[in-house]
């Protein structure tokens, strides 16, 4: 049947076709898709795990025990999950081993740019990258069989551009494939030293097998156009930019394998083309693997390292390099201009989010606040500017205890950590566990919004939900704190701001670790209901823009007062208690 | 080989521009062309100004549309219209709400929401469609019709039967709002 589908579905679609039965990942945009796609079909065991490394284990484990299995996550993801993948290259698997990452490229939701095919030439693993939704699809499908013939974990690295693309898919049915028993093998599957270092040699030994397959493999292919003057090598978004621009008259050596990277193909490709360009997103990874093998090549001499391509772009800099006018390329068309400049519109937190009592606590008591990875890193955002670093998962926690510690540094007498319940969960509590027993004196503040918010609303081990939406253990945070050694372990509404100012102002004072647990669901969630949407009496505003001050988008000036976005605003009643006049009221007609 | 084509839906985080491309998305790919529509998700969503391309032809290569490209952009908003216009082709055309959605910068004070933007457009050179899809929305019941109210008016423009925009209406639309957008889209069409 054909369908658009998403790459992510398309990836989804794919492994439930060859037979996955397991699946544990942590989401992450923009991977998340596939995981939740993978949760519908009641065949595959499919689970949030806390974070990356556990669920490549559990994925891992799975295939040990002999069953097609699956991990997905985002690019920074797998430097949480490296460990046990570098291990995992030597130990091979039992049934197919795919693991899915999702770089970023221009950052539309991410900290940083990495590019995730180092880890595949570091780890030693074969990488598959798509370029649309029915690749994802084949590739997907493929991953499994790659895995199980060369004993393997394959990656599949994906990008921004094709997760998050939808493009034609012809779907198939599900074909399990045969069983495969546990097999206890201690030499296989017990990485100590003796059995790693005769294990070293085999993954070499792989990488040379699986350069074979990279010369004759389907998924590399060199496709020779009438325009030989130039020939250029790409893979996933840049393969299809370079066609958009180039046309079907261009020489390309379309790469589907992009670890290990092939010889003979590349050093026969660039013999039968004059000039040979790599265009590559991110890292010069192709390009520094064609140059190691002497041929010459250009790259990023022409190219950004940063920021995603566009066809615009590709366009730009063929026209300025182009020596040739054999080769066509499509024109850039001239662009309409306004001639005074549009406002920004940054992403913001939404009306009603129940982080924003809290950040204007911590702005109004001049707190210094080491951030961490969630929606509320848009606590960082004007007029509530209160977050002073963003770094990873988990870092707020371990980043204050640090911090607290650097001697002479002010800030740290009033300085707080805030992450929220899913990132707590994933890697907090390991920082919190520091705090407590290197006698720490920090506040840590959980945001606890009862849901993964930033990702689209996943369950995670505080909600009581599992995947499917079905009752699951629950963590009960005040218990795993005091658990840990904090005595001061508080809970406050933040949508009550005397409340968050007093236990804010008591924890930072107190001598010892404390937590405060900021709890109230996410305003978005489907199970929340919006109160009445409150309105501002113009004859008691006295435009002091005391409300302002919380940055709520539903709330702005209209013709000197303020004025409450009624399709907005859900009633929370923060801005109510900042009104000195009692200006805000009552339901609005 | 037909030229593909390229459209834009342009909106706030949250304003249905997901449906939209999908509905698009599914209406072209049942008229036989080769499909790609690219969404954002994440962190943008979050009340930021969001961009949805869908491009149809015999063969789509890029899933983007770039600078200068878009034959349409329809928009949810009027200052995202504006902040596009970049991406519209010499003769494109925009097809767009006329409500007004003050962004944090404005709300803060620290810049005022341009004035007089559908002029300033049909100035720079594009073809403007504006109308008050919100208040449409609204009479089909719900506010948040707005997208489906947009399409409808967007179907006057294309040249594909009314009943394959039923057909992929029923196919994109849950079941149980699909009388409500129904109404929205012919309201939209008038």
């Amino acid at each position: 049947m054909k369908t658009l589908m998403l790459g992510n579905d398309a990836v989804a679609r794919g492994l439930y076709e060859a037979g996955v039965s397991v699946a544990s990942s942590y989401p992450g945009t923009p991977s998340t898709e596939i995981t939740e796609v993978l949760a519908t079909f009641g065949e595959v065991y499919s689970e949030w795990a806390p974070n990356e490394k556990v669920a490549l284990e559990v994925a891992l484990g799975a295939s040990i025990g002999g069953r097609r299995s699956f991990c997905g996550m985002k690019h920074v993801g797998l430097n949480v999950a490296a460990d046990p993948l570098f291990t995992a290259s030597y130990t091979g698997v039992g049934a197919g081993l795919v693991i899915a990452v999702a770089d970023d490229p221009g950052m539309h939701s991410s900290q940083n740019e990495q590019d995730s095919r180092h880890y595949a030439v570091a780890a030693k693993l074969p990488m598959l990258e798509p370029s649309d939704s029915a690749e994802c699809f084949e590739f997907a499908k493929y991953a499994f069989e790659l895995s199980e013939r060369f004993d393997t974990p394959v990656i599949l690295r994906m990008c921004t551009r094709v997760a998050h693309s939808q493009s034609v898919v012809e779907t198939g049915e599900r074909v399990l494939p045969p069983i495969i028993p546990y097999k206890k093998d201690i030499a296989k599957y017990v990485m100590m030293p003796g059995n790693a270092k005769r294990k070293h040699p085999l993954v070499e030994q792989r990488t040379r097998d699986l350069v074979e397959l990279a010369e004759t493999s389907p998924l590399n292919r060199a496709e020779l156009g009438e325009c030989r003057e130039i020939g250029v090598i790409a893979s996933g978004t840049a393969y299809q930019y370079v066609r958009e621009v180039l046309g079907e008259g261009a020489s390309v050596l379309k790469l589907g394998l992009v670890n290990p990277l092939p010889e003979k193909l590349i050093r026969d490709f660039a013999a039968a083309v004059d000039t040979l360009i790599v265009v590559e997103e991110l890292d010069p990874v192709i390009e520094t693997h064609v140059k190691s093998l002497g041929l010459e090549c250009r790259g990023k001499d022409m190219f950004p390292l940063c920021d995603e391509f566009t066809q615009n772009l590709i366009a730009k800099v063929f026209a300025e390099h182009s020596t040739s006018d054999n080769c066509q390329l499509s024109t850039v068309n001239s662009q309409l201009e306004l001639a005074e400049p549009i406002p920004a519109r940054p992403p913001v937190m939404c009306a009603g989010c129940p982080h924003r009592g809290m950040f204007y606590t911590l702005m109004k008591n001049k707190v210094t606040v080491l951030g961490d990875i969630g929606c509320y890193t848009l606590g960082a955002a004007a007029p509530l500017s209160s977050i002073d670093t963003t770094i990873c998962m988990g870092a707020s926690i371990s980043g204050l205890h640090g911090f607290t510690h650097a001697e002479g540094n002010e800030a740290a007498e009033n300085a707080v950590a805030v992450i929220g319940d899913s990132t707590f969960m994933h890697s907090g509590v390991t920082g919190l566990i520091n705090i407590a027993y290197n006698g720490g004196a920090a506040t840590v503040l959980i945001l606890d919004n009862s849901i993964t918010g930033m990702t689209g609303h996943q369950q995670n081990p505080t909600t009581g939900l599992n995947i499917k939406g079905d009752p699951a253990g629950k963590i009960d945070l005040e218990a795993l704190c005091r658990a840990i050694g904090i005595n001061r372990v508080r809970v406050v509404d933040p949508y009550n701001l005397a409340e968050c100012d007093e236990a804010v102002r008591e924890e930072i004072a107190a001598d010892e670790p404390s937590v405060i647990i900021s709890r109230r669901p996410c305003a978005l969630l489907k199970t929340v209901k919006a109160k009445p949407a409150l309105c501002v009496s113009a004859e008691k505003c006295k435009s002091c823009k005391s409300c302002m001050k919380i940055g709520c988008p539903a709330i702005s000036m209209k013709d000197g007062k303020a004025a409450i976005d009624g399709t907005l605003c859900v009633g929370c009643g923060v801005c109510t208690q900042l009104c000195k006049f009692d200006a805000i009221e009552g339901v609005q007609a | 080989m037909s030229e593909t084509k390229n459209i834009m839906i342009v909106g706030v985080g949250g304003q249905g521009s997901l449906l939209a491309s999908r509905l698009l998305g599914n209406l072209l790919m049942n008229g036989g062309y080769d499909v790609k529509v690219s969404e954002v998700h994440g962190m943008s969503q979050r009340g930021g100004s969001v961009v949805t391309y869908v491009r149809y032809g015999d063969k789509v290569y890029s899933p983007l549309v770039d600078e200068g490209q878009a034959d349409y952009i329809l928009s949810f908003e009027l200052l995202e219209a504006a902040r596009w216009l970049s991406y519209l082709k010499p003769g494109g055309r925009i097809i767009t709400n006329t409500q007004k959605v003050d962004p944090m910068p404005v709300i803060t004070g620290a810049t005022e929401y341009p004035a007089d933007l559908e002029a300033k457009m049909t100035a720079a050179g594009a073809e403007v469609d504006a109308f008050d899809a919100l208040a449409l929305a609204t009479e089909a019941g719900s506010s948040k019709a707005v997208n489906i109210v947009l399409m409808g008016r967007f179907s006057k423009y294309l040249d594909i039967a009314d009943d394959e925009w039923q057909k992929a209406l029923e196919q994109t639309v849950p079941a149980r709002f699909l009388e409500l957008n129904k109404t929205a889209f012919e309201l939209g069409k008038k």
